[in-house]
């Protein structure tokens, strides 16, 4: 199994819709949340994914195809 | 030593032992170092400071470090020049300029900030130094680890221009080069730097990398006679600095070193990637992330590690924030060589214009002490200028050719 800390930053059109909620049920991915800040119109929520490495990144790559953001929690590492 | 506490989680305040840890466990909060500043009061006054090194050691007591300094002894204590020129064609009384463009030895901040970091790595044990990094930080850490003969490791996106990496690669450390795009790049350093047990400067070792930007404050706040400026501008990248500046200035009060300061703390960035100013002047405490558009590659950070906390110093100090744009860095290069002779990155384009707007608009008045920040050296990186800037004149090897030309030139002038 693999583990990853990531930030995730959720357009407003996607702010109704229950993402993680397909993320746990759809590609069996375990989520836990540990800080969030939704509003009516941005989000975002920082939380750990388990599962095989694989499973994340077909996750992940399900993720940015609705235009959600995906960062790790450090956010941008690369520096000038 | 006692001075060192720990670290701290700057969201939910829980604590950790001083160790590689840059995430809290609970929140995923960063952390940072924490002092035992009662310990400190007393012991660290203006002359034990000003009997010390003219480098950033001389403010070790205020550095997340336990031991001997290891490399980097000459970093630091560069000139705070008063400045005659570019004050007079601003129309203000007191400017100053922190001119971190002649860092020892690889002529940015960022020097301060990978001598902390190596020399902790250091005491930490780690053998091998790392970072992500297209530019300023990859100078140093390649510099900085070949002075502490540990190994190197730097990570660039393979579409680096060549030119680029020469002022990293000359120093020999190992550089991957990594396919795929920015957001794929910087995830998988962000992965590396969780498996592997090396010293990431900006992510494992951040909370102790970062604090080396205090000494950059530090400095202003003694070479102006420890006194805090009214005003200073400062160019955000990640956000980290402004926000260390901050914490020198209050550090330095807390401990008796300064009267009461009342400064203001101006963000500058670029139009084309200025995420922390869009907050400040939205008023608003959430940061969009953006894609960088701009010629200041030295502050093109789309999602900002320290945003949140930037947009608050700038808040809490009652300062502002402007955007520049890539016309107006130039102009703001321009300026600053032209007035003072200081030939600065695009950063420090962006700080002059920034500076500039600020005033030209009343945010800064004209008559308070304004310290502008200069961090990096426009040698590196003289491609921005090359089509902007022309000779202005060429002549067959004649006197009389001259003559003409020295003619023409001065009735140009005239006109």
């Amino acid at each position: 199994m693999a583990r990853m800390r990531v930030r995730l930053t959720f357009p407003p059109e996607r702010i109704q819709e229950p993402v993680i909620y397909h993320l746990v049920k759809d590609f069996d991915i375990i989520t836990n949340i540990r800080r969030a800040d939704v509003k009516a119109d941005h989000g975002w929520v920082i939380l750990e994914l388990e599962a095989k490495e694989e499973t994340l990144e077909r996750g992940i790559a399900w993720l940015k195809g609705k235009g959600v953001k995906v960062d790790p929690v450090e956010r941008d590492v690369i520096v000038p | 030593m006692t001075k060192l506490k720990g670290l701290k989680c700057r969201e939910c305040g829980r604590r950790y032992p001083s160790s590689p840890v840059h995430i809290c466990e609970f929140c995923f909060g960063p952390v940072e170092v924490d002092y035992d500043y009662d310990a400190l009061k007393g012991v660290i006054t203006r002359q034990s400071i000003a009997a010390g090194p003219p480098s950033i050691w001389r403010y070790r007591e205020l550095l997340p470090i336990e031991g001997d300094v290891a490399v980097g002894h000459h970093v630091g204590f560069t000139p705070l020049i008063r400045s005659q020129n570019l004050a007079e064609e601003l129309g203000v009384r007191e400017l100053w300029i922190k001119n971190d463009s002649v860092c020892h030895p690889t002529w940015s901040f960022k020097d301060r900030v990978v001598a902390v970091a190596v020399t902790r790595a250091k005491e930490f044990g780690f053998d091998t130094i790392a970072c992500a990094s297209t530019g300023n930080l990859a100078n140093s850490v390649a510099a900085h680890a070949a002075e502490a003969r540990l190994k190197s490791y730097i990570f660039i996106p393979a579409d680096l221009e060549q030119g680029k990496i020469v002022a990293t690669l000359v120093y020999q450390p190992t550089l991957v080069a990594v396919e795929g795009t920015y957001d794929e790049v910087n995830r998988l350093c962000s992965e590396v730097s969780d498996k592997y047990r090396w010293a990431f400067v900006n992510i494992n070792i951040r909370p102790y990398y970062s604090e080396g930007s205090k000494t950059y404050g530090y400095e202003i706040l003694e070479q102006l006679g420890w006194r805090a400026p009214g005003h200073i501008v400062v160019p955000c990248a990640g956000g980290s600095l402004i926000t260390k500046i901050w914490k020198a200035i209050r550090e330095f009060a807390s401990l008796g070193l300064i009267e009461r300061p009342a400064t203001r703390m101006y963000a500058a960035q670029a139009a084309g990637c200025g995420p922390i100013v869009t907050m400040v002047k939205n008023d608003t405490d959430v940061l969009t992330p953006v894609r960088p558009n701009t010629i200041a590659k030295s502050l093109a950070i789309g999602n900002p590690a320290d945003g949140y906390y930037a947009y608050r110093v700038v808040k809490d100090s009652g300062g502002y924030g402007e955007h520049a744009t890539d016309e107006e860095i130039v102009e703001g290069m321009l300026l600053l060589a032209r007035t003072e002779g200081i030939f600065t990155e695009t950063a420090g384009g962006v700080t002059v214009a920034v500076t500039k707007k600020l005033i030209e608009t009343g945010v800064i008045p004209r008559d308070e002490s304004i310290v502008i920040c200069i961090t990096g050296n426009g040698l590196k990186t003289p491609d921005v200028l090359y089509e902007r800037l022309d000779t202005h004149v060429t002549i067959r090897p004649l006197l009389s050719a001259f003559d003409r030309a020295l003619a023409e030139l001065k009735s140009q002038a005239r006109s």
